[in-house]
């Protein structure tokens, strides 16, 4: 994965940055099976390596394929980036070891969904009993952000287009029509 | 964008049943194994926007009209949010699917059931919706790139 980011960094065309970016996704679901994350690791593999990349791909479409040549020195948002990752770093120092039975996330509710999910919903997936049932408040507002992204990004991307054949309409007196 | 290789059209063609297989699998072997509604949902979507990049968005946009997929983003939440009040009506809380069964453990059940439907709904007509705007606009600049 570290190599694959430097390759990011590096690359300057942007085809190069979008397929690489696909890769670290990939990496990434591979970390996420081996933490036996396999639902967030499928997840990862078809949002991040599949949709941003073919979304990423639409808009290169639409642009230059060369990254900008940069307009100011990079020092404040390295200077940004490193305070920030150091300072994640340095939170992970707290955290209580990896995997043990007795640390906070595995003694709060986590038995009870474990012991007590298959029981009441029939369902041996622990991670879809949990989300659609005990969780279903979460589950149904992820639902409706992206509901509200769709139609966010569907209004501003369509309007713009009608403004535009509003215009073409009107400089031409209605004659063109683009399908 | 590539309606001229072949191989690309023939692999996609036998590809194509294999991933909405796969989604559909995902979608109702939720309950028992990895995955669910989101997860399915964008392996369908993923499955039309192969589609649509190999043959052509105009091709994909005849197989899930856009009528279709804007009517089904408030669908899935619809679906979502009324089972919630179904359970309300039925004298229980919010969200919580016992009443829906003869018992309350196949309530769970089909509680679950549908919900993952209506995630999948959601997210699978989310994310062909935001290809087909995108899709569009490019196609729109090729137009206008061929014209100039």
């Amino acid at each position: 994965m570290v190599v694959v980011v430097i390759g990011i960094i590096r690359a300057h065309n942007l085809f190069a940055v979008v397929i690489l970016g696909g890769a670290y996704s990939f990496l990434l679901a591979t970390v996420l099976v081996v933490l036996d994350a396999v639902d967030v690791a499928m997840t990862e593999a078809a949002v991040g390596a599949g949709m941003s990349t073919v979304l990423l791909l639409a808009v290169l479409h639409l642009t230059r394929t060369r990254e900008a040549p940069l307009r100011h020195a990079p020092a404040i948002p390295l200077l940004v980036c490193l305070l920030t990752g150091s300072a994640l770093v340095y939170a992970t120092v707290d955290l209580p070891p990896f995997g043990l039975a007795d640390n906070p996330q595995n003694q709060h509710v986590a038995p009870y969904y474990l012991e007590n999910a298959e029981k009441e919903t029939k369902s041996p997936n622990v991670v879809t009993a949990v989300l659609a049932s005990y969780r279903g408040y979460d589950t149904l507002g992820e639902v409706t952000v992206i509901f509200t992204a769709g139609i966010g990004v569907l209004i501003l991307l369509s309007r713009r287009r009608r403004r535009r054949r509003d215009l073409i309409v009107k400089d031409e007196g209605g004659s063109k029509h683009d399908a | 964008m590539m309606r001229d290789t072949v191989i690309l059209r023939v692999v996609v063609k036998l590809l194509l049943p294999a991933i909405l297989i796969f989604a559909l699998y995902v979608q109702f072997h939720g309950d028992y194994g990895p995955g669910g509604g989101f997860q399915a949902g964008v392996a369908a979507a993923a499955a039309i926007i192969l589609y649509g990049m190999v043959f052509g968005i105009d091709e994909a946009r005849k197989v899930v009209p856009r009528s279709v997929v804007n009517t089904m983003i408030p669908l899935g939440v619809l679906i979502f949010a009324g089972t919630g009040v179904a359970s309300l009506l039925l004298g229980e809380n919010y969200l919580d699917y016992s009443p829906l069964g003869s018992k309350p453990v196949k309530g769970q059940h089909l509680g679950i059931l549908v919900v993952e439907a209506g995630v999948f709904i959601t997210v699978a007509s989310t994310m062909l919706a935001i290809f087909y705007v995108f899709g569009g606009r490019a196609d729109e600049a090729d137009e206008k790139g061929g014209e100039g």
